[in-house]
């Protein structure tokens, strides 16, 4: 599908439309072992800032995956902790941060059919981070890049990702499941007039987990890696929060069943 | 037993005593009356100028360089958080609209129950309209985490090419809160206009002259002009309830379209309007309050009748409010939903519980404990503590809703308690504000609708049947 654009001084061009993959993550909480490697990962390739132990202390921590563990009792001698469940935004079908933002920041994409958020167009309402059911929106409560206005929270220096935008202060921001690398396998499948094969590239936590207990890949593939674990693992496959209806993109595999 | 003789009829100067507590029994010359709201305006005690400079130093402090601070540093030198992303800064825009409710509520709906007593007050509450919708607005901006672009939320074509969307409950309100201030501010103006033309006549030079001159829009109160004014006032004075009531049901909606516990609930509509005017009430008692004892001859225009009706009305919502809020509890029960439990658990028995149970108290039981009492309630200082009362429970309410609220959601992994900071000096500043605004006010208008309580006058009338004194009403229109 082609649209024609219509903006002045641009060149009415066609723009390509339409979904190119959808992409997916299988988590299996038997094999997670809370090591944090994704969470140190995603950080590093997404410019993620490192806010400091207080403020992560009062909830402003900005990582865009956690590892979460809840105590199911702490009664001795029954003490029971939940299985390890990473979380990150969950790339809804029908996502709950989209329809309430006033300015369309928070968008869904067409070509990669992931939720987006635009962080130039981003007003700070946070109404999208107050409306998502999984809390894995991080807001920009400070201007963590720039070393005019706050020398000691700029911690990566030269380390930063060229390819992931550098967001400023009251911007809301959130995983993108890695969308650069599905551009850049986008790219080079074009350019050798191929698909994008299921495996080709995966995101950083998928990468990093020593455990390999993220898996990223094609949903629209029923080959896929991440639709076979499904297929394999039907009475352990959930996804989060189920009863909201908002369609999650991400399966997890019940642990300790 | 000797028996004393007593006169058959009383004296004259006793005649009517008892309708004369009423302002509408007890009328003064025009020109008399014209001239103690004019000399009400203009006397000013030193008392006045050291409150306005403390009030003027607040504002510009809080609302100007904290305000800097907040801008240029970014939203983490405010109490915000991961689970609380909404702060103490909505919780003053939906108390500060909730204010706003009871200017339109007074003047508007007795304007068209026709209630006599409602008479000097209206313009002291629609003034509380439009500057209650100024904190609001002002609250917003200090909310938005890049507050520079807030222009990308108006309908503006520009050259980005993106509209706002209107899906967006924020869209609504703010459509509802810009309309309702637009509509507030010419139903505050519409009634102002003859006595603009009082004070413009009576003004000798000076930098005011010229400013009524301009706003009196060259009113002479022809009898053509006397019609077209009540026209437009009541058509202003029908269609604006229906804005009023839709302005915080919108507000409600950005709670109740959220998908979050404690916040979707179908009851936030009439709850939340029902809350304002509540709020709106007691805060007209406490200006009604102010108003009568520092200015000059207000104890004339504002009496215990009018205490009583500001104190009727109070009883009369709080009754309706317990109604609503006990609904509140009723649906999330009936419906049985785990997580709405689990907010009501918090909000009851956690951490925070003592706010709820003071709201409860001061919400429900203060007024009921009290306002039952005719004396009580026209009794002004008494109103006036329990307004306060009422208002801080009001605050304590919208408290309660967003981040007490918010802190329970669907990740107990989030969960954490919210605590506010820079938050705290600016909504002293909005208080200041709001009072500063009016202390400019009482200045340079008459808080007393001067020509409505003429009228009003010219319109009772005492008559005898038999030995009876009763009071008449004729329709002026």
């Amino acid at each position: 599908m082609a649209t024609e654009l219509e903006m002045p001084g641009v060149k009415n061009q066609g723009i390509e439309e339409g979904p190119v993959g959808v992409w997916g993550m299988v988590i299996d909480q038997d094999l997670c072992t809370g090591c944090q490697a994704c969470v140190a990962a995603c950080s590093m390739e997404n410019n993620v800032p490192i806010v400091g132990e207080e403020d992560a202390n009062y909830g402003r921590y900005m990582h865009w995956i956690r590892i979460e563990r809840l105590w199911e009792s702490t009664e001795f001698p029954e003490v029971k902790m939940t299985s390890f469940q990473p979380m990150l935004c969950q790339q809804c079908h029908n996502a709950p941060c989209e329809p309430v933002c006033p300015v369309y920041a928070s968008v869904h994409s067409v070509s990669e059919d992931l939720n987006l958020q635009v962080y130039n167009r981003c007003v700070g309402t946070r109404y999208c981070g107050n409306n998502c059911p999984y809390q894995v929106r991080a807001f920009n409560w400070w201007d963590y890049q720039d070393e005019r206005i706050h020398p000691e929270l700029v911690t990566l220096h030269n380390q930063m990702n060229p390819d992931v935008t550098v967001r400023r202060r009251g911007v809301m921001e959130k995983c993108t499941f890695c969308i650069q690398r599905i551009h850049k396998a986008e790219d080079k499948a074009k350019s050798e007039g191929r698909e994008i094969e299921d495996g080709e590239f995966t995101t950083a936590c998928a990468q990093a987990c020593p455990a390999s207990a993220i898996t990223f890949g094609r949903l629209d593939d029923p080959e896929s890696q991440i639709n076979q674990l499904a297929e394999a693992n039907p009475s352990r496959g959930f996804h989060a929060l189920e009863e909201v209806r908002t369609l999650p993109r991400i399966t997890y595999l019940r642990g300790g069943v | 037993m000797t028996t004393a003789a007593k006169p058959l009829a009383r004296r004259h100067a006793e005649e009517h005593e008892d309708l004369r507590q009423f302002i509408m029994h007890d009328p003064l010359p025009r020109g008399k009356m014209n001239a103690m709201a004019m000399e009400s305006m203009h006397a000013t005690s030193p008392i006045f100028w050291v409150v306005t400079a403390v009030l003027a130093a607040i504002v510009v402090f809080a609302l100007g360089y904290e305000w800097y601070i907040l801008i240029m540093k970014g939203q983490g030198t405010a109490g915000v958080t991961r689970p609380d992303y909404w702060g103490v800064f909505l919780v003053n825009t939906v108390f500060w609209i909730g204010i706003s409710h009871a200017g339109t509520f007074i003047s508007a709906i007795l304007r068209v129950l026709k209630i006599e007593s409602r008479r000097p007050f209206t313009r002291a509450a629609e003034l509380m309209t439009t500057f209650g919708l100024v904190q609001a607005g002002l609250s917003i901006f200090m909310h938005l985490g890049r507050v520079w672009l807030v222009y990308w939320m108006f309908p503006i074509p520009n050259e980005r090419q993106i509209w706002p969307d209107f899906h967006s409950p924020l869209m609504w309100d703010l459509m509802a809160i810009t309309t309702y201030l637009l509509c507030s501010t010419m139903y505050l103006f519409l009634p102002l206009i003859p006595d603009l033309a009082m004070a413009r006549d009576r003004t000798q030079g000076g930098w005011l002259k010229p400013f009524y001159k301009i706003l009196a829009l060259g009113f002479r109160g022809t009898e053509g002009e006397w019609k077209n004014l009540v026209t437009a006032m009541n058509i202003f004075a029908f269609a604006i309830i229906p804005v009023m009531f839709s302005v915080h049901t919108i507000v409600s909606w950005d709670f109740a379209m959220a998908s979050r516990p404690g916040w979707s609930s179908t009851v936030f509509g009439p709850y939340f309007v029902i809350g304002a005017l509540h709020s709106g009430m007691a805060a007209v008692a406490i200006v009604l309050f102010l108003l009568r004892s520092t200015m000059k001859y207000y104890d004339y225009f504002i009496r215990a009748e009018q205490f009583n009706t500001i104190g009727t009305l109070m009883l009369l919502v709080s009754m309706a409010w317990a109604y609503f809020y006990f609904n509140d509890y009723l649906v999330p029960w009936y419906g049985g939903d785990v997580w709405d439990k689990l907010v009501q658990e918090y909000t009851e028995k956690g951490s925070l519980a003592y706010l709820w149970y003071t709201m409860l108290i001061v919400n429900i039981a203060v007024p009921w404990a009290t306002l039952w009492n005719k004396k009580w309630r026209e009794t002004p200082w008494l109103l006036a503590i329990v307004g306060l009362l009422i208002n801080v429970g009001m605050y304590l309410e919208r408290y309660i809703i967003i981040p007490v609220g918010v802190t329970i959601n669907r990740m107990p992994f989030t969960w954490r308690q919210y605590e506010p900071r820079i938050e705290i000096p600016m909504t002293i500043g909005t208080f200041a504000l709001f009072l500063l605004l009016y202390m400019i006010a009482s200045r340079i208008i008459p808080l007393i609708p001067v020509w409505e309580v003429q009228e009003g006058q010219e319109a009772h009338l005492i008559r005898k049947i038999g030995k009876a004194e009763i009071s008449t009403l004729s329709e002026m229109e």
